[in-house]
């Protein structure tokens, strides 16, 4: 392998039903970020059936070039044709980095990718950098500059682990959603499009659908929310959430929750904050009744402003709480929210 | 029907999480348990040992110590247990792990390959695929129901907002969610079978059309620069008063933060 040859930042741009998911964006976000300081450009792979208009999108996003394969085997997600795109894309273009979302999909695709052309592929990374490795300098070893430096967390968040591929191209990571920003959407930016079809032929490792089961339920993306009203298991039963969901509705908030509160079947699981949820990053972060495990804190604690309300003084949630607060959820939540109607409506 | 199960022994986050004066995990010191989500995998064997007399032969890799979690898996009903284990297999990242798997499943036959979606010490959910990769073999990950159809799997594989039925041919590997089912316990039976039962341990020659250069820390192209403790924001104000004053001070706040 002539890592010489393997130039720019390549992003998985995923689509569901032709809608551009918020995860693609991030990625091109944080791959031009990554591309500025490397030199070089920032790529958009776009992958399904009929989504080439959804290339102006990506586009206004940041995207310097886009490369659409448009085949009607890619129509749903299956893992064999996309990771037969993905991988003749990375043969035929070269890239050095190649970034996949640490979505449903994404956590799919990579490892098969990855085994595919035999790279290293680091998963779930909260941070990317360019820099060094080793790090710092070690004697007898030469120092590579130029790295893409990978930061996840493992074992659920209590270490967190930088990850190099030295000798192998691309760098694939994935990365979580939420995590890293997207631009500022300028419809006057253009990219450059290509389209490339390595050709699709049935074989043993195409699945075939039988069904497509869509939830019932419209869900809210939490990941979307400025504002979250979260209750863990303090808030006591289903039925109680009605004091969050009367706070929320206040403030133009969203409900979300903890693990706990999907275990206990009070909340689906498309709720969840954490770890094995969803990672969020709001304006404001409201954690009632939860007491923080590490696992929840992975997936909230970058969050601007974090107020709790927590019975108990020694939960660990108030060790990131900017504003903490000891006391009954009941007595509080809807004495907060008449006097917040007030004030708004006072406005 | 053949079925292989890929487990693996990690430690038990549930007894806290002890460290090394380095900051690497000091695993010695932890309990440890079979991964939860392979373990619903090994439960899906069992029941289509349970269906239609399949057979079911466990796998792991690891230190000698790993032949617990093979001893679990005959006490719960498995037929054999493979544990894979050579100093040269150490520090492997996902592909050497990935490869070594798939270079002992090569000596084996099989209709149907489990693993769980992802273990709980490093969630990163790559090695199935990845080893289905190296089979040349499709992979359904995510399952949440198992069917067996002639000679294809029908799988729902979950998603986010969505779940779809696949049909696979076999052979086939399918991942698993530790929601998927709940795994039976061992019986005093099945106990005393994993006591006298005899683990087969594989080496690094008993390993089937894998490289050297593709094994162990050396064959990972993955290399850790840098790992430590997470550093965690400080804590900000904690505040006990009564609920009229609390709601004052959380309003205060959100007008000193300008969202209202």
């Amino acid at each position: 392998m002539n890592l010489a040859e393997y130039k720019g930042v390549f992003v998985f741009a995923q689509q569901v039903d032709n809608e551009v998911s918020g995860i693609a964006l991030e990625l091109i976000g944080k791959g031009k970020d990554l591309a500025n300081d490397l030199g070089t450009e920032v790529t958009a792979v776009l992958v399904g059936s009929d989504v080439k208009a959804l290339a102006d999108e990506l586009a206004a996003y940041g995207a310097d070039k886009v490369i659409v394969v448009d085949d009607p085997e890619l129509k749903e997600y299956r893992t064999e044709p996309y990771a037969h795109a993905l991988a003749s894309v990375i043969e035929k273009y070269k890239p050095e980095i190649f970034l996949v979302g640490a979505t449903a999909i994404g956590r799919d695709l990579g490892p098969r990718v990855s085994a595919r052309i035999h790279t290293g592929l680091t998963a779930d990374c909260t941070q990317l950098e360019i820099g060094d490795f080793p790090i710092n300098p070690v004697p007898g070893k030469e120092q590579l500059h130029n790295q893409l430096l990978m930061t996840r967390p493992a074992f659920g968040g209590n270490t967190i682990a930088t990850i190099a591929c030295p000798n192998f191209r691309p760098q694939m990571a994935t990365v979580r959603p939420g995590v890293m920003q997207k631009l500022p959407k300028d419809e006057s930016k253009k990219a450059v499009i290509e389209e490339f079809n390595p050709g699709f032929t049935p074989d043993n490792k195409y699945v075939e659908i039988l069904k497509v089961v869509k939830s019932v339920v419209d869900t809210v993306d939490i990941m979307d929310a400025k504002i979250l009203v979260s209750g863990g298991r303090g808030v006591g039963s289903a039925e109680n959430f009605k004091l969050l969901d009367d706070l929320a509705e206040v403030l133009g908030a969203t409900v979300s929750c903890s693990r706990a509160v999907v275990d206990a079947g009070w909340k689906p699981k498309d709720l969840q904050v954490g770890q094995t949820g969803k990672t969020v990053r709001p304006n404001v972060y409201f954690a009632i009744g939860i007491s923080g495990a590490i696992q929840h804190l992975a997936g909230m604690e970058e969050s601007d402003i974090i107020i709790a309300i927590n019975k108990d003084e020694t939960a660990p949630i108030f060790d990131v709480a900017d504003y903490g607060i000891v006391g009954d959820l009941n007595k509080i939540l809807p004495a907060l929210t008449e006097k917040l109607k007030a004030e708004i409506a006072a406005k | 029907m053949k079925v292989v199960v890929c487990v693996k022994q990690v430690p038990d986050t549930k007894g806290g999480v002890k460290f090394n004066p380095d900051g690497t995990l000091d695993r010695a010191a932890m309990l440890t348990i079979m991964n939860p989500d392979d373990k619903a995998g090994l439960e899906a064997a069992l029941r289509l040992k349970d269906q239609y007399g399949a057979e079911v032969t466990v796998v792991t890799m690891g230190l000698p110590k790993a032949e617990e979690v093979l001893r679990e898996a005959i006490a719960m009903g498995a037929d054999k247990g493979i544990l894979v284990t050579d100093r040269v297999l150490g520090g492997a990242d996902t592909w050497a792990t990935s490869q070594t798997l798939a270079g002992a499943i090569r000596n084996l036959e099989y209709d149907l390959i489990i693993t769980g979606r992802q273990a709980i010490d490093g969630d990163t959910a790559q090695v199935g695929p990845q080893i289905s990769e190296h089979l040349g073999i499709p992979v359904i990950s995510y399952a949440q129901k198992i069917e067996v159809e002639g000679d294809s799997v029908i799988v729902e594989r979950q998603y986010d907002d969505r779940y779809h039925v696949l049909k696979a041919k076999m052979p086939c590997l399918v991942t698993a969610l530790a929601e998927l089912n709940e795994p039976r316990y061992m019986t005093p039976g099945g106990i005393f079978d994993a006591y006298n039962a005899e683990i087969t341990v594989w080496g690094r020659a008993d390993l089937k059309d894998v490289d050297d250069s593709n094994l162990g820390l050396k064959g990972s192209p993955t290399q850790i620069a840098k790992a430590s403790d997470k550093v965690r924001k400080g804590a900000g104000e904690k505040v006990t008063l009564d609920p009229t004053e609390s709601v004052d001070y959380i309003i205060g706040k959100l007008k000193e933060k300008h969202v209202i």
